[in-house]
């Protein structure tokens, strides 16, 4: 099944509603991604205005999911779609509730900016977290990505690079704690970075979450709670 | 606060699988022809008993046909000649000496427009009835009212059997007519779009009403109305061009079908 494939009704019409609705997706992800990228720079660079900035902007991630999601309601009330297209309905709904979440998770990162701004700064800055910030943000454009093209191999790839991100949160995590043990002065100022950091992570599993509806989209297949290192597999079977 | 039963949680969600039915009737490498013309390709079926199996496909693409050979209404018209099997509990239904009319009272019929005979509708149920010979007024009662019953009609007619069948609604008439087709207790009932000249509450009704009589009868369906199949049936065969494309059972084809032909026509688009 390839992207043509959801242009070629009968009906001109519901064709056009398609192509809204997936435009309408991939525009609320590009505002996602977007909010992600600035809540990451606003805590590495210190820029406490940006962060301020994100959490106010993140209504606008949830009145994109309220909007989408009637859309989705009155295609399914109207036009009764069945196979592809009834996929792709379910897949946009579940789609943009993790995007929603990643919004709020955006927004965690962005209040904890503003914290860290108001405190003293480590030596190294914030790199270790940069890492990690950048790291969650290429599965996310990776799982939008897929989704664009309706590639299930990408998306393939998206979940299982998530374990990648995991274990990056496990080392900055032990960083952390050894911070916090060493001199207990810090020990409030990376509490907040802990919780920061703990939203990346979270955004991380988000994404995966969207790549495997991109897999039940293309393929017709739930791998949901199916280990990433099986997921080839179950997809071969 | 009340105890919350977990064991829905558990309960089985897992999909019809024509592995594990018993079969009412098999269709194997059947081809018709009319004249010259093949309206039927090589079809290989199984009809699962006590379940619903829809056809769909476009118009011309021999679901009617089909239907019509498991109770040879083909036979009727003169220049159609077949090949291959059809079986009826493993008997074949196109031997030579077969009882063609005892095969009728077994493989039941229901078609697109309603038609009741220009009697009662008491004696519309009876009529099959008393071809077989039975007159006893009170054994003819108490299946008149059982199949009225059957056809969820008994509560709107029971107080004027005696009226002519023609002051029913439309609706109403083609359960009449579902109910006279069942009181001779055939063992499968074919519907030729039973539906299509019915308003959508009679519809629903119908719909209902099939999904009841599974319990006690095999049930091949025929309809253009492609959610129709997806809400009453339990199979579903998608046929093109006299080929049968794909048959599976309903929530696959409906959700995941496997061939793209099936898949372009069940989504409305450009085969």
């Amino acid at each position: 099944m390839n992207k043509a494939h959801l242009s070629e009704h009968i009906s001109t019409q519901f064709n056009e509603e398609i192509e809204s609705i997936r435009e309408r997706v991939l525009a609320m992800g590009g505002l996602v991604e977007e909010q992600l990228a600035n809540a990451v720079t606003a805590l590495v660079d210190n820029k406490g205005d940006l962060g301020e900035e994100v959490a106010k902007s993140d209504y606008r991630v949830n009145a994109a999911e309220v909007s989408i999601d009637e859309e989705c309601n009155l295609i399914l009330a109207r036009r009764q779609p069945a196979a592809t297209d009834l996929r792709l309905i379910v897949a946009i709904i579940k789609t943009i509730t993790d995007l929603e979440r990643i919004g709020d998770e955006a927004k965690k990162i962005a209040k904890m900016a503003v914290k860290l701004a108001e405190q003293d700064r480590p030596a190294t800055g914030y790199r270790e977290v940069q890492h990690l910030g950048e790291a969650v943000s290429r599965i996310l454009n990776g799982a939008l990505d897929a989704f664009a093209r309706m590639d299930a191999k990408a998306a393939v790839e998206v979940v299982q690079s998530d374990m990648e991100v995991d274990r990056e949160y496990e080392a900055v995590m032990r960083q952390c704690i050894t911070f916090m043990m060493e001199d207990p002065r810090t020990i409030k100022r990376v509490m907040d970075l802990v919780w920061a950091v703990r939203a990346m992570e979270r955004v991380g599993d988000h994404a995966a979450n969207l790549a495997e509806y991109v897999i039940y989209l293309v393929e017709g297949k739930d791998v949901r709670h199916i280990k990433a290192e099986e997921l080839s597999q179950t997809l071969a079977d | 606060m009340s105890e919350v039963d977990f064991d829905v949680l558990e309960r089985d969600v897992s999909r019809n699988d024509i592995s594990k039915e018993e079969i009412a009737m098999q269709v194997r490498n059947f081809r018709l022809f009319y004249g010259d013309k093949e309206a039927l390709k090589g079809i290989d079926m199984d009809i699962p008993k006590n379940k619903v199996t829809a056809f769909i496909g476009p118009s011309g693409c021999g679901k009617s046909t089909l239907l019509r050979c498991f109770n040879r209404m083909n036979d009727l018209v003169d220049s159609v000649s077949i090949k291959g099997e059809m079986t009826l509990y493993g008997e074949d239904i196109y031997r030579k000496g077969l009882d063609v009319v005892d095969l009728r009272r077994r493989v039941g019929m229901v078609f697109q427009k309603p038609n009741p005979f220009p009697k009662s509708i008491y004696e519309n149920v009876a009529y099959g009835l008393r071809i077989q010979g039975m007159n006893n007024r009170r054994k003819l009662d108490e299946i008149v009212e059982r199949s009225l019953k059957r056809a969820a009609l008994w509560d709107e007619v029971k107080d004027r059997l005696d009226d002519n069948a023609f002051g029913l609604s439309g609706g109403q008439q083609q359960r009449l007519v579902i109910a006279r087709a069942v009181a001779v207790e055939p063992e499968v009932l074919l519907l030729d779009e039973p539906c299509s000249a019915l308003d959508p509450i009679s519809t629903l009704k119908i719909e209902e009403l099939i999904h009841e009589l599974r319990e006690d009868f095999t049930i091949v369906i025929v309809t253009h109305n492609m959610q129709q199949a997806a809400r009453v049936s339990d199979y579903t065969a998608f046929m093109y061009l006299g080929d049968l494309i794909e048959f599976d059972d309903t929530d696959t084809l409906f959700t995941k079908p496997g061939k793209k032909q099936t898949e372009d026509y069940i989504t409305g688009r450009f085969g």
